[in-house]
Parts: structure tokens; C-alpha cells; sequence
């Protein structure tokens, strides 16, 4: 369980980052942070590891106060892989990568190995295991990222931006990732403003702008919201705008997948 | 010397009489201590006032390409280069890139790597000034620039505490100083969010539009894109796969090269597979063309 109580974080230049932000997140759920550049998704998925900590209020991870223990010691619970995954790597080649935080977990050797086996097998990164991790293209190096934060399991895990510069084909896979690990009892906390990436995962949907949560709900009744998007420079998915033109034929707007809507356009056509 | 060199050139103009801008012949790139060709067998011929998407996978050789474009290859990468690229009319490897950049201009991902300086019309100002140009027109074409993206009101502020999308303006307003016919984008969007991702978007079909600028995009995102564009180019493996009419290219099977279609498209295709007698008479695009397209039938 995650909660934020009434926290505020102000960077050293000024800037209120998270101004009062009040939050739970139950196990096992799958919420999406949303809300244009600024907003503050980034520096909330911060705290979540104690990487930041509140200059008021506090974060409790499993009744945990982030205030008062190390970042390492919460790594273990939550992991999160960066929007700029360069800023993660350090090793000479991808093996090596993801074994090291395993290895800092103190875990066996035997144990490294067979998690760095499975990371490597789970995200596809079998064929460049001895490669150095700064020779990967932009979308290996975000499955590398993932890898490595998957390898330790934590409980939480916390994906900011993932689709950025990703390609439908690694969309959808990493849409498989989340769902599996979220079948596995994984919390998965993601920020994006990838609309259309969102509308497929239909996840729980916290809205931000200007450091605050402004709204929070499924995604189909945000979707649905057009004025309050469009205060957090967010569009629609595409399919929510046709299923809204769609109404002179009877169509209901919402949240459909293009199968879905073409059944239901089809259908109001034939009668 | 070179001003002279390019002046002398002769333009070659397509078999309709349009005028060929950018033409590539047998193009093949191998970056320097790698072991495979980036990009293999490029042929493209583009006519000046064209808008035209490259999509494919990451990785594809779409980044590379517009390298080649703009003389980065072979002048800043080393490697093995195959093949001519023609750049209104001038080959890129005769052609240092401080000329050709007046002629193609290249906006990049993060604009954080493009601008530097204390203010906005500085930063748009400092490559003129590197050309030596008079003062007098340096203004001219700083002002100019900033109209055409309608960023005056962002004259004086520092690029860095502007938001991404007028980070990315800027950047593009100091490549159009150049006075460019062509304009190349390398996912220019894709840390924006949706509506200053579509704001952006608009701005480069506006420049197409008004001002007859040629475009070449490559992009993930291609709804708002793709209504507007003359070409669609999909990339595979270093080569291009396909090159035509996006509705053309749309016909084909193309989500298994990472081409993300706009969902309109793929509604279309879910009803196709259900059956019966469709309303349209070629792929609608986009929202307002699914839906002109149903009510002409139904009316």
C-alpha cells in the first residue's frame, strides 16, 4: 500500500513541485499518471523510493515512512526504471548490469544468476548479453532498464514515461509486461501521456497539473472528460472522439477498442 | 566559391515538371567499427513543396537517413558511404555542411542538444552570425522566424525555462533562419505531451501549406500527421519498403514494421473483417474524414 499524506516537495531553484498531493494506492493495482510537461509525474514517482523526500507531509510504502530509511533498504519494494534509462547503466555489458543491484541485495551468487537469466529471457535481451549497454538503440536500452529492475521483483514497480521513442511493436510488448506482472501481483505505477497507449491498458487514471492531483478515476469517465483533459494539455483517444461523432447514428461514447466499435457501428448501420 | 558552385548547378525537375529537392541514389551507410549497413539500397526522389513521413521500427535507419540529408553523413559520421544523395540539386558529399544546412535544415529530438544561448532571438540569431551575415538582415530573418512560428512573445526569455514544445519551436525557428527549402524532423514530438505534441504538428503544416516548405518527418505518433502528408515512406532493416500515398501504404499490412496506424484506420479494418457493404469508398484518415465519408452515404 502507498500513501501520500498532504505532501509538498519544492525543489532548491523555487519550483513547488508536488503541492499537497494526497494519495492511495492499493496492492496489486495499475494507475497511470498523467498530465502535461511540469506537472509534477516525474517528481511523484521520485518519492516513491525515497529518491526525493517530502519537504512536508510525508510517503508511507507499506507503513514504511520513506523520511526515515535508506533509499537501498526501499529499492528492495519498489523499483523504478527512469525516462532516460542511460542514467541507470554503469557496467560493461548487459549481464553484468543486471546483476549488480542483485549482488548489492547481498542475494547468492547461484540465486544472481538464475534472476539475470530469467530478466534476460523475460524482456528478449538473450542475443546481446555480452553487448556493453551503451551500444543498445534507445528502445533496447528501455528493456534493459526494465530488466534490471525486474530481476530484484519488487513489489512496486514504477515505469516513468516507458513509450517514449518506443515503437508500436515494443508497445505492445511492454502493454504484455505490465499486464503479466500485474497478474502476478505486481503494483504498477506509470507515468505517460501516451493517450492511446493508456486507453488500451485501461488502468486507474490520476491527473496532475501543477503539482496537484485534479482528478482521479477509471479511464473510460476521464477519458470522457474532455474539458478536464484539455486544462491538463491532454487529448482524447482517437476512438473516444469518433464514438462522440458517432452519436447521430446511435453510437454511445466510450472508452471502445476499434473491434468493439466497429461491431457497434456495424450493428447500428444494419437496423 | 561554393555560393557560386551551387548557383552554376542545374536543378533536375521530375518527369511532371516538379522540381525534384532531394534525390537519392543507390544510398547505403555503414557507421564507422560497426559490422552492418545502417541504412542499404536507399533510393527516394522527393519534389520540392512535398510533406512526407518515414516511420518503421526504432532502430529501422530513419535517424540515419535525414543524417544523410543534411551532409551529418559523411561529413560529421564516419563510415562506409554508398551511393549519392542530391540536395536541391547538389551533392551532399561535394558540399560542406555549414552550405547545405541552408538548404536542409535538421530539427532533433530534444531540442535541449540544439539550443544554448541566453535568449531566443540569440539563439536563433548565432548560426547567422556564424555565416557572417549583415546585421540588418540577421534581424530581419531572426524576426521573420519568429513570426512564422508565432513565438514573439518568447523573444527575450532564456530557451531553458520554456516548456518542450516552445523549446521545439525555437529550435525550429533557428533552423528556418537558414532560410532552408527543406526541413527534416527526427520525431520532433515525442516528449511532448498530446496537445503540444498536435500545436507542433500544426505549425510544420502550416509551413508546408503557407509557405511550401518540403517536409520530411520521421514520427511514431502519425494520427494528426498523417491527414496532411503527400508521402508516406516505411522503413525496414536499413531500406525502404514502401513509398507512396499514405492511403496507398495503409492498404498494406504495415503494423508488423512498427507503423502505429491512426485507430480510425483500424476500425475500418475491424469492419471489413465483420462484413458487408462499407461506407466508404477509400480509407478514411481521420475523425472528420470517417465521419464526412458515413454521413455522404447515409444522406
Amino acid at each position: 500500500m502507498i500513501r501520500f499524506e498532504s505532501v509538498e516537495y519544492i525543489y532548491p531553484n523555487g519550483v513547488k513541485a508536488l503541492d499537497g498531493i494526497d494519495l492511495e494506492i492499493g496492492d496489486g493495482e495499475i494507475v497511470t499518471i498523467m498530465g502535461e510537461n511540469g506537472a509534477g509525474k516525474t517528481t511523484l514517482i521520485k518519492h516513491l523510493n525515497g529518491l526525493l523526500k517530502p519537504v512536508k507531509g510525508k510517503v508511507l510504502i507499506d507503513g514504511i515512512d520513506t523520511r526515515k530509511v535508506t533509499v537501498a533498504s526501499l529499492s528492495k519494494k519498489v523499483g523504478i526504471v527512469f525516462q532516460n534509462p542511460d542514467d541507470m547503466f554503469f557496467s560493461e555489458n548487459i549481464w553484468e548490469e543486471i546483476a549488480f543491484a542483485l549482488r548489492n541485495f547481498g542475494y547468492d551468487e547461484e540465486v544472481v544468476k538464475r534472476r539475470v537469466e530469467n530478466a534476460i529471457n523475460f524482456m528478449d535481451l538473450a542475443s546481446y548479453v555480452d553487448k556493453s549497454p551503451f551500444t543498445l538503440s534507445g528502445g533496447e536500452k528501455k528493456r534493459l532498464a526494465l530488466a534490471i529492475v525486474l530481476a530484484w521483483s519488487p513489489d512496486i514497480i514504477a515505469l516513468d514515461e516507458p513509450t517514449i521513442g518506443q515503437d508500436i511493436l515494443q508497445k505492445e510488448k511492454l502493454l504484455q509486461v505490465i499486464k503479466l506482472l500485474n497478474s502476478q501481483g505486481k503494483t504498477i505505477i506509470i507515468s505517460s501521456h501516451d493517450v492511446e497507449f493508456i486507453a488500451d491498458l485501461k488502468p486507474r487514471i490520476i491527473l496532475m497539473k501543477r503539482g496537484k492531483v485534479i482528478a482521479d478515476g477509471n479511464a473510460e469517465e476521464i477519458f470522457l472528460n474532455e474539458e478536464l483533459l484539455k486544462s491538463c494539455n491532454l487529448l482524447p483517444p482517437q476512438l473516444i472522439t469518433l464514438s462522440r461523432e458517432l452519436e447521430f447514428i446511435g453510437v454511445r461514447p466510450r472508452l471502445y477498442s476499434p473491434r468493439e466499435l466497429a461491431a457497434e457501428i456495424m450493428t447500428r448501420l444494419q437496423r | 566559391m561554393f555560393r557560386d558552385f551551387i548557383r552554376k548547378t542545374r536543378l533536375p525537375s521530375g518527369v511532371d515538371g516538379d522540381l525534384r529537392i532531394i534525390e537519392v541514389k543507390d544510398l547505403g551507410f555503414k557507421y564507422a567499427g560497426t559490422d552492418f549497413y545502417a541504412i542499404k539500397e536507399v533510393n527516394l526522389e522527393i519534389n520540392e513543396g512535398e510533406f512526407v513521413i518515414l516511420a518503421g521500427k526504432s532502430g529501422c535507419g530513419k535517424t540515419t537517413l535525414l543524417r544523410c540529408l543534411n551532409g551529418l553523413i559523411p561529413h560529421f559520421y564516419e563510415g562506409e558511404f554508398e551511393g549519392r544523395v542530391l540536395i536541391d540539386g547538389v551533392d551532399t558529399r561535394d558540399c560542406p555542411p555549414y552550405i547545405l544546412s541552408q538548404k536542409a535544415g535538421m530539427v532533433f529530438q530534444n531540442p535541449d542538444n540544439q539550443l544554448f544561448a541566453l535568449s531566443v532571438e540569440a539563439d536563433i540569431a548565432f548560426p547567422l552570425e556564424n555565416l557572417g551575415l549583415p546585421r540588418e538582415e540577421i534581424r530581419d530573418r531572426v524576426e521573420w522566424a519568429l513570426k512564422l512560428l508565432k513565438i514573439e512573445e518568447l523573444r527575450s526569455r532564456s530557451p531553458f525555462e520554456l516548456s518542450a514544445g516552445q523549446k521545439q519551436k525555437v529550435a525550429i525557428a533557428s533552423v528556418l533562419a537558414m532560410r532552408p527549402k527543406i526541413l527534416l524532423l527526427d520525431e520532433p514530438t515525442s516528449s511532448l505531451d498530446p496537445i503540444s505534441a498536435k500545436n507542433l504538428i500544426d505549425a510544420i503544416i502550416e509551413l508546408n501549406r503557407k509557405h511550401r516548405l518540403t517536409i520530411l518527418i520521421s514520427e511514431h505518433r502519425l494520427t494528426h500527421l498523417i491527414p496532411h502528408a503527400d508521402k508516406l515512406a516505411i522503413m525496414d532493416k536499413g531500406k525502404i519498403l514502401y513509398f507512396d500515398e499514405p492511403r496507398k501504404v495503409l492498404k498494406e499490412d504495415v503494423l508488423m514494421y512498427g507503423v502505429s496506424i491512426p485507430r480510425v484506420v483500424e476500425v475500418v479494418r475491424e469492419m471489413r473483417k465483420i462484413g458487408g457493404c462499407l461506407p466508404f469508398r477509400e480509407v478514411p484518415l481521420s475523425v472528420d474524414e470517417f465521419i464526412r465519408d458515413l454521413r455522404g452515404v447515409l444522406r
